[in-house]
C-alpha cells in the first residue's frame, strides 16, 4: 500500500491515517457504513436463501418425506435411506460410471488443454495463432444441447466419423457408436475434449506467457531442441497452474457432468451412461421417492466436500497455492 | 537460430495438428448449417458435407412457424436480458462495498460466499424450496435464484480496486451517500467490466436448459428454446433406441403437414439456437482471459 495517502488506490482504506480508541468508534463506523449494508443485502439473501436454505431440506433424507405435512412433522426413519442406497446394485453402478467418466474426462481433457496450449505457444505467427485460439474456444460458448446435436450427428452410421472410417477402409460396416454400452464412456470422454480442450488452453497460455524469456535464450545458447525446451522450462513453468486445477477438479469428481450424459444417453447404453445427478433426477421427481433421492444427493455433497479437503491438504504439503 | 530438421518435423507436426483442431471444431457446425439449408427429404439420402444438395429454406420456415418455438425464443430473450442486467447490477452493488476495505462486514460476506462455492444443497431440497417460495412453474425461476455470482463479483471488485479514489474523497466530501457515488460515478467508470459481465452471465443464461425442464415443463408457455432443441434431440434418442418410434415420427411432422425429417428441423433449430453465441462469443474472448486468471488462479 501506498505511502503517501492522498495517492492511494480506490476504497484502498485510508492509508496511515488510524482511527484511536476502538469502541467509540463502532458506533460512528457502523453509522457511515449503513449505505453499503443495504448495498450487499441482495447477495446475502441470495446466497442464505438459494445455497444455503436447500440445505435445511437435508432433513427429508432422515425421515419419510411425504409432501403437504411441514418436514419436522414427517415420520423419522434415521439412516434407513442411506442403508438401502448401499444396497442398490443401480447405485453403485451409478457410483462408478460417475468416477470413471469423471476420471476420463478430467485425463483426457487436461492433456489435450495443454497439447494446444504448447502447439499455440511455439506458433510465431500471431494471425494464425489469433485465428486457432478464436476458433477452438467456439465450442465452449454454445450449450450442451447444441453441442450434444453436433456430437450426435457426426458419430451416427451416416455420420462424418463413419464416412472417413469406411473410407479409409479402417472398418468395413459403420460402427454405431451411440448404440453400444462400451463406447458411451469414451464418447464422453472425447466429445469433453472437443468442447474444451481449446478453451481450457487458455489457462495454461496464460502460465506460459508468465515464464522468463531468458530461460528461452539460455536454453538456446546451450543448444536445447524445441522438445527439450518444451520439456524442461515450459512444462515445468505451467506446473504450479497445472496443480491447482488438477485440486479443483478432484473437488468436482462425483460431478462428472450430467448434461452431456443426459443428452447422449438412450435406453441401449443406460448402465454405463447414468450419472449421480440423473439418478437423483429419476428416483427423485419421476419416482416421487424424494427422501432417498435426497440421501443420494447428500452423499455426493459430502463426498465432494471431503475429496475438496482431502485435495487442499495434500496441497498444502506439497507446498503449492490452495483454494481456502 | 538455426532450424534443424527436428525443428522443421516439430513445425510441420504443429501446424498440422492446430489446422486439424480448427477443422475438428468448425465441421459440425458447418455440416449442420448445410443439412439445415438442404431440402428435408433428400437429406434422408445422406451424403451432406459442407453444401447443401437441393437447396430450401422449409427447415426453418417450419421452425419459424411453430408457435411453441415462438413463445420459447420470447422467453429465452427476456430471460436473458432480465437476468443480464438485474444480476450484473446487484454483483457490481455488491462488489463496491466489498471493494471498500474498511468495510466491517467484508470479511464475514466473503465467508459466506466462500463457503457456498462448495456446497451444493442438491435436487429435490431446492426443489422444495422453490416451490415453497412459488418459484414452479413460473417465470421468476429464470432470474431471481441465480442473482449474484461470486466470481463475477470478484471479477467486478478486482476492477474497482484498480480504479482512483480521489472521484469518491471529493464526492464524500460533498456530501454524497455510497449508493450515489457507485450509481453516478463508480458504474460509469466500470463500464468496460460490467459489459463482459452482462455479456458472460447472458450467454450462461442463453444456453442454459436445466430450470426449465425441472421447474417448468410442465407449462408449454414458459418454455425456452434450448429446452426445445432438448426435447427434439431427446426424441431422437428414443427413436434410435427403438423404445418409441411412433413418437419420434409423430413429432417429424410439421405444423403445415407436409413431412419434414426430424434431421432437418433439429439442424435448423441448432442454428436458430446456436446464432447468437456466435455472433457475441468473439468479443468475450479478452475477458475470458482476463477472468480465468483472478477468478482461478487469485481465488
Amino acid at each position: 500500500m501506498s505511502s503517501i495517502p492522498t495517492s492511494g488506490k480506490l476504497m484502498g482504506g485510508l492509508g496511515p491515517v488510524k482511527l484511536a480508541p476502538r469502541k467509540r468508534d463502532f458506533g460512528i463506523v457502523f453509522q457511515s457504513q449503513v449505505v453499503l449494508m443495504a448495498m450487499s443485502i441482495p447477495f446475502l439473501l441470495h446466497l442464505l436463501l438459494f445455497r444455503m436454505g436447500p440445505m435445511y431440506g437435508w432433513l427429508m433424507a432422515f425421515q419419510n418425506f411425504r409432501p403437504g405435512t411441514p418436514i419436522l412433522k414427517q415420520t423419522w426413519v434415521g439412516l434407513e435411506h442411506f442403508r438401502y442406497l448401499f444396497r442398490d446394485i443401480i447405485f453403485l453402478q451409478v457410483l462408478r460410471n460417475t468416477l470413471a467418466m469423471a476420471i476420463i474426462k478430467l485425463v483426457m481433457g487436461t492433456f489435450f488443454s495443454v497439447l494446444v496450449a504448447i502447439m499455440v505457444n511455439e506458433t510465431k505467427n500471431r494471425l494464425f495463432k489469433r485465428s486457432v485460439q478464436t476458433i477452438s474456444y467456439l465450442p465452449h460458448f454454445i450449450s450442451w444441447v447444441v453441442a450434444a446435436h453436433l456430437v450426435r450427428e457426426s458419430l451416427m452410421p451416416y455420420g462424418i466419423i463413419n464416412n472417413i472410417l469406411t473410407g479409409l477402409n479402417i472398418v468395413k460396416e459403420p460402427i454405431f457408436f451411440l448404440g453400444k454400452a462400451e463406447y458411451f464412456w469414451w464418447v464422453i470422454g472425447w466429445s469433453h475434449v472437443w468442447k474444451t480442450a481449446g478453451f481450457g488452453a487458455i489457462i495454461y497460455l496464460a502460465a506460459m506467457t508468465s515464464i522468463d524469456p531468458q530461460l528461452y535464450e539460455a536454453a538456446d545458447i546451450d543448444g536445447a531442441s524445441r522438445l527439450q525446451r518444451i520439456w524442461h522450462i515450459t512444462l515445468p513453468g505451467i506446473r504450479s497452474v497445472f496443480v491447482i486445477l488438477l485440486i479443483m477438479n478432484i473437488g468436482f469428481l462425483m460431478e462428472a457432468g450430467f448434461e452431456q450424459q443426459y443428452l447422449l444417453k438412450n435406453a441401449l447404453v443406460q448402465d454405463y451412461a447414468d450419472v449421480f445427478t440423473i439418478y437423483v433426477l429419476e428416483w427423485g421427481l419421476r419416482r416421487t421417492r424424494f427422501s432417498f433421492a435426497t440421501a443420494a444427493g447428500i452423499f455426493r455433497s459430502v463426498v465432494s466436500i471431503t475429496l475438496i479437503v482431502i485435495a487442499n491438504f495434500i496441497a498444502k504439503r506439497m507446498g503449492e497455492e490452495t483454494l481456502m | 537460430m538455426k532450424m534443424t530438421t527436428q525443428d522443421y518435423v516439430f513445425d510441420t507436426i504443429k501446424v498440422l495438428l492446430l489446422v486439424f483442431l480448427v477443422a475438428v471444431t468448425l465441421y459440425p457446425f458447418l455440416n449442420t448449417l448445410a443439412v439445415s439449408f438442404n431440402e428435408a427429404q433428400d437429406t434422408i439420402r445422406g451424403g451432406i458435407s459442407l453444401w447443401p444438395r437441393e437447396f430450401s429454406l422449409r427447415n426453418y420456415e417450419d421452425i419459424l412457424s411453430d408457435e411453441n418455438i415462438i413463445v420459447a425464443a420470447r422467453n429465452s430473450v427476456g430471460r436473458t436480458v432480465i437476468a443480464a442486467l438485474v444480476q450484473t447490477f446487484c454483483t457490481a452493488m455488491v462488489a463496491y462495498a466489498l471493494a471498500n476495505r474498511k468495510y466491517m462486514f467484508r470479511v464475514p460476506i466473503a465467508m459466506v460466499y466462500v463457503l457456498t462455492m462448495y456446497i451444493d444443497g442438491g435436487l429435490i431440497p431446492t426443489y422444495f424450496l422453490f416451490r415453497g417460495l412459488g418459484l414452479v412453474n413460473n417465470f421468476h425461476v429464470y432470474w431471481i435464484p441465480g442473482l449474484t455470482t461470486a466470481f463475477n463479483m470478484l471479477v467486478i471488485r478486482t476492477y474497482m480496486r484498480g480504479l482512483s479514489e480521489s472521484f469518491i474523497e471529493s464526492a464524500k466530501i460533498e456530501g454524497a451517500n455510497d449508493f450515489y457515488i457507485f450509481l453516478r460515478i463508480i458504474l460509469p467508470l466500470c463500464m468496460p467490466v460490467l459489459a463482459t459481465v452482462i455479456l458472460f452471465t447472458a450467454v450462461w443464461q442463453w444456453n442454459y436448459w436445466w430450470d426449465t425442464f425441472i421447474f417448468n415443463s410442465s407449462k408449454i408457455n414458459l418454455t425456452t428454446l434450448q429446452y426445445e432443441l432438448m426435447k427434439k434431440i431427446q426424441s431422437a434418442n428414443s427413436a434410435m433406441s427403438g423404445t418409441s418410434m411412433a413418437d419420434a415420427f409423430s413429432r417429424g411432422q410439421s405444423m403445415t403437414g407436409n413431412v419434414v425429417t426430424p434431421v432437418s428441423l433439429r439442424a435448423a433449430m441448432t442454428i436458430v439456437v446456436s446464432l447468437p453465441i456466435i455472433a457475441v462469443y468473439p468479443f468475450l474472448q479478452r475477458y475470458f482471459v482476463h477472468g480465468l486468471t483472478i477468478g482461478g488462479v487469485k481465488g
